[in-house]
């Protein structure tokens, strides 16, 4: 909200230092967005008359322009041209500074010196308009060399840019803030409005409330003698400091009474309104109205979400037609008009949440709703619109407040609480004693009642965000220390006796990424949410996890897979000339509830009263190895190393069919041998998918890929790790030699090598170092050739029990279907 | 191939479609195509002819024409996209192989170094700056419901609150009421249940993750994002525990010469609420343009936990008090690093990713 310093003090005393008033109202919750100095360094800025234009030969876009500025003519070159001779125009002299810092000096151009600048109004920061010079003709009883400020009456104003909390329904009014700042310098809070009285009279106007839980309190009051005009300078320069534009003096003074007060009011044309009757409803299913912005809206049908019931609260007239979407926007038919002489001013409380409903669903923010939203100050009714007649009156001398009616509904209760010192201290940590709680919360406007050491307090109507109970109480306690200074409170570095600490799954994550910073890999962030096209790539038969309202299509479908993320990702550096490079990623991917037989159920729901099943959602690693050479080949050995730094006892390489993707011919699944758990994949991405993905593909580049399940990793029940309990290497030599074996290409090799590593307790290790096949061996058979190493922790071992251990590694490997390669 | 004719159309048509069918390879195909219906072939040079009938003839004979055309181009597709799919097997089964039979200690890569993730890094030493002060870490889902997210957090439906979230609502069940979360605070109403199930108050956790919000990305903003938000929950804690816990992080975290100062600020699940701020770490205090010279950057929100989200989790507010706060990891990471445009986060640019270790 902007508000400009002039109407503040009119309220309460302020500092003359603005950066201090700045310090103390973001210390408030006032945040201050930005300060502007209007009007400043136009106090050398007069008005000249044109009394000559020539043109400069050679010149076609700037002019000689002769003026007089009060002591005879000045010579000026000037490039607007929507001036003539006799027009009263600004000119800043030689020697002025203009807002924003612009120094006027004096110039020459093609040879014609310049005294000065004549201005448009956004060279003097009044208004934006650019397209000319400023024109001041017609302005009565102007001459040549008064100052621009008196013709204008221009007062040089601070607009202070503030940001009010939220939930703060009072900071939203030049009142509300000054009552904040008269709490916190400890000065009198003035109100230069007169304090409304209702006349009594009669009247011929009626006001009535139809729905008292929509509506709190209707006030009507009808006014007669309007001259609809543009408002005094004042009124229209302090709105327009505020950001609002001047419209007429009706209509301004209902803008101004809610700056000021924070009452919105709305001012119909009595004309207008079929007997006199403005009154307040709930509006019928279907029932529409033709908005002041030109649009008809359908009222009374619930849109989409929780919560919103399609509850709409409307303004009628005497035949119950609906004339206004109450403290939204009024209808077309009944605003103010140039001919308009009697008003018929609504000053309402409408219920909050029906107003917030409203207001999103329609998608309408007005002003007014911004307010009713958070609670107008339903106990100032009548002085708003006192304040409007006075300001009114500013305008139309002959105007006459003739009478006021008023409906009466359901208002909301004013919390009473009681604050004791003990509550206070208990939660700031600070002792406040209970006369200044007092002092601080009176100055708010809280009615307040002291007994020895607590306080007993009433909320004020302008304070709607005090919630009852212990709640309330702890709303009083912020108001206390937000007045008395959040810097001023104690500090205190609490203990407690529990440890702090990683849990294993999350010590595990981090062993995690070192071991894959270790491999040499750059770890990358693609996005969560993915698109239509890409989710048929990973899961062309799944079931999307769908965003109901993306921003983009390109981001609706949670990512079931990081393949095509890290596979772009991987692309557009390839594209880049960046292609040498593996990148991982650690993080969650998602599963549809009808696509997974894990249940995740979660309260949810109005009152959390419902179960829902949600997506399953897993945190993987995934690595893309693109670097000249890498393949799937690699992302096994990869698995390998990074198996061996985890501390895995023992898992298997098995081949399977591949999933959507990864290259069908080239993937396997990752088992953990001693549970039959599949704890992930590895393979090459489908070389399809790597050609669709990037513009620089070299022929025959490969894209190995891995991707590992942490959630099942990090359960050593079901990944199992190697024993704690660690053999030292035999002192005795180990006895080496290779065993090339015959197996079909079915068999795969890690069977086998279990196999020979469980054959005989001698067996320190078995490991592959050869496969072979083609030349003389049939196309379903292939050589693989394992170093073995025998040894005995208790002895060097002889020959005979060599040959009893080859015998039973050979046994062993028949088992697995492998014979001796002769 | 032999003459068409309007007379022979369907036999020619049979013809050409068992040549189609019998083609083996794509290559045969394309030359089939040329001869059946490229523009030397019968089919076109029969159209050209029909120039000389009667206009009416022209129609019926041109009608005739195109829809044998069109079986034979049909044929055409169905068989490209069949042999497209043999091809692709063909190519796939050549390029078969067993990885239970990879010999690891025969493969070489080349030697570099890998880097972290700014993100992650960011926030590991977060994590350990917190678990330096006493706290355990916890992590929550990043697919919620209304309940944790907002109602359970003092933000009914239709409150006007909900609003300062723009928020991805997902096609699960009724509308807005599964959707990926908008801050980390669901986390804590997690906890809060579970230690009052199981009997395991008081709380100190802090809890780090990704969350989405409904924003346009900009330089300072990203659609998906990272926070780290800490909960305290025990007896005796006050607004001066709150305050003292973050000035012994900053200068833990940011280093000994920048301090921290709260100031009021509304959050619903926090009363009082208070936004903190920090010590400018480009200028360090003396004021530029980063920090508007002020001196000093918003870093995030915390507060005391609202009476309401210990009714909405059971916690006897007698007995315990808590205090919450929450900031943004990539913020942290930009502030650090000086990172001027957030989207570098996002690009996975090589480049970029190597610098930080």
């Amino acid at each position: 909200m902007k508000v400009a310093l002039s109407w503040l003090r009119e309220f309460v005393d302020l500092p003359q230092d603005i950066s201090s008033l700045v310090r103390e109202m973001d210390d408030l919750g006032l945040v201050i967005e930005g300060v502007e100095h209007v009007g400043e360094g136009l106090e050398q800025v007069v008005i000249a008359r044109i009394d000559e234009i020539r043109a400069i030969e050679g010149a076609d876009r700037i002019r000689h322009v002769i003026v007089d500025a009060g002591n005879g003519p000045v010579e000026i070159v000037c490039g607007a041209t929507n001036f003539a001779l006799g027009d009263f125009v600004p000119l800043a002299p030689v020697g002025a500074v203009l807002p924003g810092g612009f120094e006027i000096a004096l110039r020459k151009m093609r040879g014609v010196v310049s005294n000065g600048m004549l201005c448009s109004g956004k060279e003097l920061g009044l208004g934006d308009d650019h397209s000319g010079l400023m024109l001041l003709t017609h302005k009565p009883g102007i001459a040549p060399g008064q100052r621009l400020i008196d013709v204008l009456s221009l007062e040089s104003d601070v607009v202070l840019d503030i940001s009010p909390e939220g939930n703060r329904p009072d900071a939203w009014s030049v009142v509300g803030i000054a009552r904040d700042l008269a709490a916190r310098f400890q000065t009198p809070l003035r109100d230069p409005a007169r304090p409304g009285s209702d006349t009594g009279a009669m009247g011929g106007a009626r006001a009535s409330i139809q729905s008292p839980e929509l509506c709190g309190a209707l006030l009507v009051a009808e006014l007669s003698g309007v001259v609809v005009t543009s408002s005094p300078s004042t009124i229209a320069r302090r709105l327009e400091m505020a950001g609002m534009r001047s419209i007429n003096n009706v209509v301004d003074a209902s803008n101004y009474v809610m700056l000021e007060r924070g009452q919105p009011t709305h001012p119909y044309d009595a004309a207008a309104v079929a007997g006199q009757h403005i009154g307040v409803r709930r509006a019928v299913d279907g029932e529409s109205l033709e908005t002041l912005d030109g649009v008809t809206r359908v009222l009374g049908r619930a849109g989409r979400g929780w919560g919103d019931t399609g509850i709409d609260c409307v303004i009628t007239d005497g035949n119950d037609a609906v004339i206004g979407i109450a403290g939204v926007m009024g209808g077309a038919s009944s605003e103010i008009r140039d001919a308009t002489t009697n008003v018929l001013l609504e000053v309402a409380f409408f219920d909050p949440m029906t107003i917030a409903r409203t207001s999103k669903r329609l998608g309408l923010r007005s002003e007014a709703s911004h307010r009713f939203e958070r609670g107008v100050d339903f106990a100032n009714a009548l002085t708003a619109t006192a304040r409007f007649v006075e300001i009114l009156s500013l305008s139309c001398p002959d105007l006459v407040w003739v009478a006021t009616q008023r409906s009466e509904g359901l208002l909301p209760e004013l919390p009473a609480i009681t604050v004791s010192e003990q509550d206070v201290e208990r939660l700031l940590g600070t002792a406040i004693p209970a006369d200044e709680i007092a002092r601080i919360l009176s100055a708010l406007h809280f009615s307040v009642t002291i007994h020895g050491a607590s306080v007993s307090v009433t909320a004020p109507a302008s304070r709607l965000d005090i919630r009852s109970g212990v709640a309330g109480r702890a709303d009083v306690i912020e108001e206390i220390a937000r007045v008395y200074g959040y810097g001023r409170l104690a500090r205190r570095v609490p203990t407690w006796s529990q440890p702090g600490g990683l849990n294993v799954a999350q010590r595990f994550r981090r062993t995690v990424r070192a071991s894959a910073t270790g491999m040499g890999w750059l770890e990358a962030w693609t996005p969560s949410l993915i698109s239509d096209e890409d989710f048929s790539v990973v899961a062309p038969e799944g079931t999307a996890v769908r965003v109901t309202n993306p921003l983009a299509s390109q981001e609706s479908i949670m990512r079931t897979s990081m393949l095509v993320g890290l596979t772009d990702a991987w692309a557009s550096n390839a594209d880049r000339g960046h292609g040498e490079v593996a990148l991982f990623e650690m993080g969650v991917v998602a599963t549809h509830p009808s696509d997974t037989s894990i249940q995740r159920e979660s309260a949810g729901g109005v009152g959390g009263a419902s179960r829902l099943r949600l997506p399953v959602e897993t945190s993987v690693l995934s690595a893309v190895l693109g670097r000249e050479g890498d393949d799937a080949r690699v992302a096994v050995a990869s698995v390998a190393a990074l198996a061996e730094r985890w501390g895995l006892a023992e898992y298997e390489v098995r081949s399977a069919p591949g999933l959507p993707g990864w290259h069908p011919t080239r993937m396997a699944e990752i088992i953990d041998c001693g549970t039959g758990t599949v704890f992930g994949y590895v393979g090459e991405v489908d070389p399809e998918v790597v050609a669709q993905r990037s513009t620089r593909v070299i022929p025959g580049q490969r894209l190995g890929f891995l991707q590992i399940d942490l959630n099942v990793l990090s359960n050593t029940q079901k990944v199992l790790r190697r024993p704690l309990l660690t053999p030292v290497p035999s002192r005795f030599p180990s006895v080496i030699f290779d065993l090339s074996l015959l197996a079909p290409k079915l068999v795969s090799a890690s069977v086998i090598q279990r196999a020979l590593r469980s054959s005989s307790p001698l067996v320190e290790s078995a490991t592959l170092f050869d496969t072979f096949s083609g030349g003389a061996l049939s196309d379903d058979i292939r050589s693989v050739t394992f170093a073995i190493r025998l040894s005995s922790d208790e002895r060097t071992l002889n020959e005979d029990e060599v040959l009893i251990a080859r015998g039973q590694l050979l046994a062993a490997a028949a088992a697995a279907g492998a014979e001796l390669r002769l | 191939m032999v003459d068409v004719s309007l007379d022979n159309l369907d036999a020619v048509v049979a013809q050409c479609v068992g040549a189609i069918s019998d083609a083996s390879s794509l290559d045969s195909l394309l030359s089939l195509e040329a001869e059946m219906v490229g523009k030397r072939s019968p089919f076109t040079a029969l159209q050209k002819s029909l120039g000389s009938l009667s206009p009416d003839e022209r129609k019926s004979a041109g009608a005739q024409l195109q829809a044998a055309r069109q079986r034979v181009e049909e044929a055409f597709a169905t068989r490209r996209t069949s042999l497209a799919a043999e091809h692709r097997i063909a190519v796939l089964e050549a390029d078969r192989l067993d990885l239970g039979d990879v010999v690891s200690a025969r493969v070489r890569v080349p030697v570099r170094a890998g880097h972290p993730g700014i993100i992650s890094l960011t926030q590991e030493s977060l994590e350990d700056t917190f678990v330096g002060m006493g706290f355990v870490v916890a992590d929550g889902p990043e697919i919620e419901t209304d309940w944790y997210n907002f109602e359970a957090l003092n933000i009914p439906p239709a409150h006007p609150a909900r609003g300062m979230w723009d928020t991805f609502y997902l096609d699960i069940g009724e509308p807005e009421t599964v959707l990926l979360r908008t801050h980390t605070s669901p986390t804590q109403i997690h906890l809060m249940e579970e230690a009052v199930a199981q009997g395991t108050l008081p709380l100190h956790a802090v809890m780090p993750g990704r969350c989405y919000r409904r924003d346009t990305p900009d330089a300072r903003h990203l659609a998906s994002f990272h926070q780290i938000e800490g909960l305290v929950v025990d007896e005796g804690i006050t607004f001066a525990d709150l305050a003292g816990t973050i000035e012994t992080f900053t200068r833990a975290f940011f280093g000994p010469d920048i301090t921290s100062r709260l100031r009021p600020a509304y959050f619903p699940f926090t009363e009082p609420s208070a936004e903190f701020e920090i010590t400018c770490t480009i200028c360090r205090g003396a004021g530029c343009r980063t920090c508007s010279q002020t001196g000093w950057i918003e870093l995030g929100g915390c507060g005391m936990v609202d009476p309401a989200v210990f009714a909405a989790v059971g916690i006897d507010t007698d007995r315990y008090s808590g205090f919450a706060f929450g900031f943004g990891i990539d913020r942290c990471a930009q502030m650090r690093h000086g990172i001027a445009d957030m989207r570098a986060i996002t690009e996975n640019d090589v480049r970029f990713l190597e610098l930080f270790s």
